[in-house]
């Protein structure tokens, strides 16, 4: 599993985040925080709970208002373009986004609907993607009965349905067993091959080191940024987990 | 378009597969309008009462057998001495007594003159009243048989203290228009319906889009491009129909169940009914945008239900209130649409004639969506 990052040139940005803050009250969650994501890249979100990497996601989706600072995502601002953003992103939260009530193809046929596709167009990208996912014969059952690994391919998949230039995994493989997070994060790279940006929070370290760049937050601050190997050798460690404690800890890098 | 048209789809196929939904839709009608119409009714089946007669005449044995022969009353029993009706009414065991005063038939013959006293528990000042012009209109009936007067002095008492005797009264004639049997379930009925698809409509709502919420759906249509006007739409558009649909089946019962004569347009019930709804369904909108789970959803919704079905003169009628909870009233838009159903059901009431109660419910429902929908769109991003 290995795989090139588009050169990041600045007409290729797929996320810019300039000075974002968020504040609630006097507590200050997101503060200040700044980086580029380039177009194809699949880009990790770390952080411990609580250190902002919800609201930060949320920011950039268009859920939560900046109380301070710029985003764009997708060449679109997200405080004052928040409906051309919608069209160009796909999500898909820690909690189980599908409805569980619906079948697997009622459910692709929902939100392609909802981003305008035409019904042969659902037609067409459901049936391969259900082909993809090998659920044929469990197309026409409730979502419910699934198994959670299949759910979480399914709602990655829908997400991708009408083609978004950049996809947030808010922790997408949390719960699901060590063999369908592999599954999962070869179809990250499946899309990110397509050059869909791949923006994907996570606790697992491990799956940190299959992004082609980390960000590391700590207490609302980006506290790391690189490649897996360059915070590895800036903190002389080999191990993304010892990267981690170490920035959690706040005892900082090698000089 | 095509957005709201997907997503009314999926509501439907949700709704479809919901059993409760579907319970709530055909059984609550049902056991809504058996259990109300029957128990929430002032009227008084059997009175208990006490016949003190110190006539003992077979005229005022007569009197005793009519009010018994109404079947409001029960007599439970017969002595010669006062106090031991007072002491029946103490006690609980009778919640009436008929006191006749020795010579009562003699002053008849002579005077056309006489009088019966007649004393209630009032602790149940409702009941008490009831009971009370029951047994007046049965008194009056029987002097005017026997072509004299009969005064019966209505004494309301509570049970601590003793009667006290009250100022006699002449029983006017009385017709009961519009209600002839004088059927409490009559009145009640279009009102129960009206709560009906109040619960039904204000709930449904607020719980299907908390629901959405608790299970992080929401979120992610809130990351598409929907619009919260069409996502509105979509929620608020299968209520509105299931409301009606309720609606038909209540009346339905009422009037196939409890026969209950409909005597005006059921296209003025529905179009009412179509108005009100839409206010009904903002109040659910409104709660389901404070709410972030279910259990807050219901608390609110039922506490803002009771003041509003308590504030509406279905169960008290609004002329009793104080001036202030009268205002108040008028800014109810159950109150209106209980009283219109209760005008055109009963009464056969035009357009023209509830044309002031249509514009309220219109004002109403627009008003209130206004709001709900300004809050909802705050409400998230």
């Amino acid at each position: 599993m290995s795989h090139v990052p588009a050169p990041t040139s600045p007409a290729r940005v797929a996320i810019r985040v300039d000075d974002l803050t968020r504040r609630f009250g006097d507590f200050t969650a997101v503060d200040a925080i700044r980086f580029e994501v380039a177009s194809g890249e699949v880009f990790g979100f770390l952080g411990a709970n609580g250190a902002g990497k919800t609201t930060a996601i949320r920011m950039l989706i268009g859920l939560l208002a900046p109380t301070d600072g710029r985003a764009q995502v997708a060449g679109f601002d997200v405080a004052t373009d928040a409906e051309q953003v919608r069209r160009r992103i796909g999500y898909m939260s820690q909690r189980f986004s599908l409805y569980e009530d619906l079948t697997v193809r009622e459910n692709i046929a929902l939100y392609g609907g909802i981003y305008g596709l035409s019904d042969a167009d659902i037609a067409a990208r459901g049936g391969t993607m259900i082909a993809e996912l090998r659920l044929e014969a469990h197309a026409d059952e409730l979502v419910r009965t699934l198994p959670l690994g299949w759910k979480q391919k399914l709602a990655f998949s829908v997400a991708l349905l009408h083609g978004p230039d950049v996809v947030f995994l808010d922790e997408p493989t949390g719960g699901v067993d060590p063999i369908t997070r592999r599954q999962f994060w070869e179809l990250i790279y499946a899309a990110a091959a397509r050059g869909t940006t791949v923006f994907v929070t996570t606790h697992y370290l491990d799956e940190a080191e299959y992004c082609d760049r980390v960000a590391i937050m700590v207490d609302g601050r980006i506290a790391a940024l690189g490649t897996p190997e360059e915070l590895k050798r800036d903190f002389a460690t080999d191990s993304l987990d010892e990267v981690f404690v170490r920035l959690a800890r706040g005892t900082g890098a090698v000089a | 378009m095509r957005a709201l048209r997907v997503l009314l789809r999926k509501e439907f196929l949700q709704i479809r597969r919901d059993p409760t939904i579907l319970r709530l839709l055909f059984i609550m009608p049902v056991v809504q309008l058996m259990v109300l119409a029957n128990a929430a009714s002032f009227e008084v089946k059997e009175s208990r009462v006490w016949v003190v007669d110190r006539d003992r005449t077979p005229t005022s044995a007569a009197l005793v057998e009519r009010l018994a022969g109404t079947g409001r009353f029960l007599v439970v029993g017969q002595g010669l001495r006062q106090e031991d009706g007072n002491a029946a009414l103490l006690a609980g065991r009778a919640n009436a007594i008929v006191s006749i005063p020795e010579g009562f038939a003699r002053d008849l013959q002579r005077t056309h003159h006489a009088a019966v006293q007649l004393a209630f528990n009032a602790e149940d000042g409702a009941q008490a009243g009831v009971a009370s012009s029951y047994a007046t209109e049965v008194v009056a009936r029987y002097s005017a048989e026997l072509g004299a007067a009969v005064l019966p002095m209505n004494v309301a008492a509570s049970a601590r203290g003793t009667p006290t005797p009250g100022s006699p009264r002449i029983d006017v004639h009385r017709r009961n228009w519009f209600n002839p049997a004088l059927e409490y379930r009559w009145y009640m009925v279009p009102g129960i319906l009206v709560q009906l698809i109040t619960i039904g409509g204000t709930f449904m709502t607020a719980l299907n889009i908390v629901r959405e919420k608790e299970a992080g759906t929401l979120d992610q249509l809130n990351v598409t491009p929907i619009g919260r006007t069409t996502f509105i739409a979509a929620k608020l558009i299968p209520f509105w129909i299931i409301g009606l649909v309720q609606l038909s089946v209540g009346l339905a019962v009422a009037a196939f169940a409890f026969r209950i004569p409909i005597e005006g347009s059921l296209a003025l019930v529905y179009g009412a009914a179509a108005l009100y709804l839409v206010a009904a369904l903002a109040v659910g909108l409104w709660v389901s945008s404070i709410s972030d789970t279910q259990q807050q959803a219901v608390f609110v919704t039922f506490s803002l239900l009771m003041v509003y079905i308590l504030m509406s003169g279905l169960f008290t009628p609004i002329r009793s209130m104080p001036d202030w909870a009268q205002n108040v009233a008028q800014l109810n838009p159950l109150m209106h649409f209980i009283s219109l159903m209760r005008g055109v059901m009963l009464k056969g009431a035009s357009v023209v004639d509830v044309l002031p109660r249509l514009a309220a419910l219109a004002g109403g429902a627009a008003v209130l969506m206004t709001l709900a929908v300004r809050r909802y769109r705050k409400g998230g991003a």
